[in-house]
């Protein structure tokens, strides 16, 4: 009899009736194969993994999290309400201890979405990790958490997301952005003013295999995550590093993501990415289930492996060692960068372009934040998309000083709807979600 | 006929040594699984789509077989991961035993179902088990003659149907664990159309439970579990619990607590310790049974609880019926909480609520009102409630399942376990697989003893996926499992309406 070490909780929801489009690489099909693998493995079988049956995510999770545009209903399907719900029912089997690890293996993914919803890009309209961490910090208190994005595509959502947030650490790996979509990730992106330092980006050249993603997980992802000393770690388990993916160019393997899980412990995985959907997704998967669980993976393998045909050059070793302590250097760095921010204190604003490639919608933001030394500040977002849409949008943070509270209220209740489409107010402080609109 | 055999065989351990050869490949190591001493991994690599990744080795084949003669080993079971897409390796290992052993099984054969380790477990306790099967097939055909008896003979499965005695040799692992079977099919013809039912087998030590949805019982989505072996051995969703009639009364700081051993007959019957059966035997609702033993049984547990012997029973009633519905309903949540995998199903949140019970049994009469009035369901007594389980044996149908698996990529559509492959065109449809599996499904019911007539067969699973390579539709997969719904033969159904007023009493 087989016995799982770690006893380890799985949402399995493969929306095998949803597709972005038919030929899309987020389709019906994308899960089959994983699902005909760990069937056949018998995992479910064994002492200590359990399935669950995933609940659906509401209204209030979603804006905890996100500004959508014009509202919820408009952004969303079913699926990703599943989608979400998966993230969260797992999440919520951890914190009860009901099972020591989860991992949500659900589509849609939803590493791309930002703050502001204006519609879908990079396959994903909400942020389905944010929407568990915020509905676990309500309704279990928990307060530091963080999460390791190893999915090839930069985490630019969930960067944007905790930007803000310095209870929240962020550590992206993935292909560097002037190769690859969404094009950022870069180390210098560390995150705002009053949360400097907890986001960390490190971008990977192309044709990197086992030795360097294993390479930065030992000297930068641990070191950082230590220091941290996170209550949680999740992972945004996207398996699109894998040397079979379409659409990407690394040379990952199910091996090594099994053994990057071993070392990142995560009590949460959340599938992102990944579209080699027969020749990496069924082995990735077996292979993180199996060590979430503890289990001996070495016998997992994909047919074609040879790790001696993946192996990365000498250059390509060296390029990575010289981001990994460019990226700590940086993070050593953060302290004294934030402490300069903090004493210079006041309105700080930041403007940019985000392109939304899977509905392609063009979206210019304007963003202020109060740096506050209280707290980590109430912050604004001014959005317009070349579909004509305007908004609004002011966030309170759940830790808001009395001054920033008042703030963000006075900004909410200040701003006209004569120039904008909605104006919405998200005070997680004190739980209150507010939108002003034009009467339809 | 159902009968217990392969099951004590297996429970007692005394099942003949088998040989079993695994073809696994990557994935988690074959070790795990090993089910006896004579277990072999061999090279040999089928993926999930069925293409052959590994060849295997004859070599490595034919000294396993030599082993395995030294050994005196007689029967072989042959398994490979996926086989059920691609039996081509177990085909050709078995091709390679050919001689000196007198039974040898493939893993294809035993269930379409995914599940490489429950694959290996039932195809060892199929080998394990076919010596005694065999013995005890050929005492019964014999005594069988020797009547004068020449109707053909059915087995009874695990899940509610039967297959002839001659088709059962070839599977004898199907006929374990047929007991709660043989009672749920016994009950089955006097529930209610359109309705969903709670079946209660209450026996001296373990009640078994059973779910029928518009008088057809609900299914395991795998198999049944035996000995520690997790198995594809398809059978009815029954669980059992350790609480019956015999079960010991215990008090422990206040409260009762019944079961889960057995120490003997109740002490009304001369047993040495308090069960449920001395409660009813003083409550005056058993008439059978020594009165004073009972209330002596009554009086140690109403000391401990601090109350009267007639008191004492009245709760070990309650707590008898408090904990066989308690774990009804902790069954009915466990079928409820089982994870769906479309949209579609998810929001059509289809939910089992029992809306009446049925309770079977040698004390099913006596509990009966109890257990109406605490659930607050309809609750009905089984007339022969105390054979029920022999009705159920005699009047259920031959039934089986089939999986048909469609790749028009690779042009081929396949039923492995009927050793089934056709090469099909590209335009190849959902439609044009149901009706190939239904005509399969068919032939199988036949062969293994179904008249043409009887044969209601439905579609269990379909799905179908394009499969797009680049930004290409390539081809198609299609997945379809069809069954043969188990029920009661034909011209033996109760009138439900009519009967169920004249036969029976009906409680609440």
């Amino acid at each position: 009899m087989i016995k799982a070490i770690h006893k380890t909780g799985l949402v399995f929801f493969p929306a095998f009736d949803w597709a972005i489009s038919p030929t899309h690489p987020e389709r019906e099909e994308r899960l089959l194969y994983t699902q005909d693998q760990v069937l056949e493995e018998g995992l479910l079988d064994i002492e200590g993994i359990v399935e669950f049956k995933p609940d659906m995510i509401t209204r209030d999770d979603i804006r905890r999290v996100h500004f959508c545009v014009p509202d919820e209903w408009s952004v969303i399907t079913d699926s990703h309400l599943i989608s979400g719900g998966g993230a969260k029912t797992i999440a919520t089997m951890v914190v009860n201890k009901v099972v020591e690890r989860g991992f949500a293996l659900v589509r849609p993914p939803g590493h791309h979405a930002m703050r502001v919803v204006h519609g879908a890009r990079g396959f994903c309209n909400i942020n389905i990790e944010a929407i568990m961490i915020e509905y676990l910090r309500d309704a279990y208190g928990i307060e530091k958490i963080a999460i390791v994005d190893t999915d090839c595509h930069h985490g630019d959502g969930t960067q944007d997301i905790y930007w803000h947030d310095p209870d929240t650490l962020f550590i992206s790996i993935h292909q560097d952005g002037r190769t690859l979509y969404p094009g950022s990730g870069f180390p210098h992106e560390m995150g705002g003013p009053t949360a400097f330092g907890t986001t960390i980006n490190i971008p990977l050249p192309p044709l990197t295999s086992e030795e360097g993603f294993l390479y930065v997980t030992d000297n930068v992802i641990l070191p950082i995550l230590e220091a941290f000393q996170p209550e949680l770690i999740i992972n945004s388990a996207g398996q699109d590093n894998h040397y079979t993916d379409p659409i990407t160019n690394m040379r990952f393997s199910a091996q090594g993501y099994a053994q990057l899980t071993t070392k990142i412990r995560p009590h949460i995985a959340v599938l992102e990415g990944g579209y080699s959907i027969e020749g990496a997704l069924p082995y990735v998967n077996v292979g993180i289930i199996l060590a979430l669980a503890g289990l001996d993976f070495s016998h997992v393998k994909e047919p074609d492996y040879d790790p001696e045909k993946l192996r990365q050059s000498p250059d390509i070793t060296q390029h990575i060692q010289k981001v990994a302590s460019r990226v700590m250097e940086y993070w050593h760095q953060g302290p004294e960068i934030k402490e300069k921010f903090l004493n210079q204190g006041g309105i700080k604003e930041r403007e940019r372009t985000i392109y939304y490639d899977t509905d392609n919608i063009l979206e210019n933001q304007r963003e202020k934040i109060w740096v506050c030394t209280e707290c980590s500040g109430v912050w604004a977002i001014e959005s317009w998309t070349d579909r004509g849409r305007r908004i609004y949008a002011v966030h309170i943070p759940r830790k808001a000083c009395p001054t920033c509270e008042n703030l963000g209220y006075e900004w909410y209740e200040s701003t006209s709807l004569k120039l904008f489409d909605c104006v919405f107010l998200q005070d997680r402080k004190n739980r209150r979600f507010l939108t002003k609109k034009h009467p339809s | 006929m159902s009968t217990t055999l392969t099951t004590n065989a297996i429970l007692e351990g005394k099942i003949e040594p088998a040989g079993m050869i695994v073809a696994s490949g990557p994935g988690l190591d074959p070790e795990l699984f090993r089910v006896c001493d004579h277990y072999y991994p061999v090279s040999g690599y089928i993926d999930h789509r069925g293409r052959e990744v590994q060849p295997i080795n004859p070599f490595e084949i034919e000294t396993v077989a030599s082993k395995l003669r030294a050994s005196g080993i007689k029967s072989v079971g042959v398994v490979g991961k996926f086989s059920v897409r691609n039996p081509a390796h177990e085909n050709q290992i078995i091709k390679r035993l050919n001689n000196g052993f007198d039974y040898i099984l493939a893993g294809h054969k035993v269930s379409g179902n995914l599940n490489f380790p429950r694959r290996i477990a039932t195809v060892f306790l199929n080998v394990s088990v076919q010596s005694i099967y065999k013995l005890f097939f050929q005492a019964i055909q014999k005594s069988i003659a020797k009547m004068g008896i020449k109707a053909p003979i059915y087995v009874l499965k695990a899940d509610g149907g039967t297959m002839t005695l001659e088709a059962s040799m070839e599977f004898p692992g199907q006929t374990i664990f047929s007991g709660p079977a043989a009672s749920i099919m016994g009950a089955l013809s006097y529930a209610q159309p359109k309705v969903e039912t709670l079946v209660l087998d209450i026996g001296g030590t373990t009640t078994d439970m059973g779910i029928l949805i518009d008088k057809v019982p609900l299914l395991e989505p795998l198999g049944i579990e035996i000995g520690g072996l997790k198995t594809l051995v398809r059978s009815l969703n029954t669980e059992s619990i350790a609480l019956g009639g015999d079960s010991v009364v215990r008090v422990r700081s206040g409260h009762i607590f019944i079961g889960p051993d057995r120490e003997g007959p109740a002490m009304a019957f001369g047993g040495p310790a308090p069960t449920p059966t001395d409660a009813l035997v003083v409550l005056g609702i058993m008439k059978e049974g020594n009165r004073s033993r009972a209330e002596k049984a009554m009086a140690e547990v109403g000391k401990l609880l601090g109350c009267d012997p007639e008191s004492a029973a009245q709760e070990v009633y309650s707590a008898f019926c408090h904990m066989l519905l308690g774990a009804a309903r902790a069954m009915v949540e466990r079928i409820n909480q089982r994870p769906v995998y479309t949209i579609r199903e998810f929001l059509d949140t289809y939910r089992v609520e029992p809306q009446e019970l049925f309770v079977i049994g040698g004390p099913a009469p006596y509990f009966a009102p109890k257990l109406s009035e605490m659930s607050g369901l309809p609750t009905r007594v089984v007339p022969y409630h105390e054979v029920v389980n022999a009705i159920g044996a005699a009047l259920s149908r031959t039934t089986c399942e089939l999986t048909l698996f469609v790749d028009t990529e690779r042009g081929i559509a396949s039923a492995p376990e009927e050793d089934f492959y056709k090469p099909i065109g590209s335009n190849f449809t959902i439609d044009d697989a149901k009706n190939l599996a239904f005509s399969l499904l068919s032939e199988k019911a036949k062969r293994e003893g179904a008249s043409p007539e009887q044969i209601e067969t439905e579609v269990v699973e379909e799905f179908q996926f394009n499969m797009v390579r680049g930004f290409y539709t390539t081809g198609k997969n299609i997945r379809v499992k069809v069954q043969v719904k188990p029920g009661i033969i034909e011209g033996y159904q109760v009138d439900a309406q009519e009967k169920i007023a004249t036969s029976y009493s009906q409680i609440s």
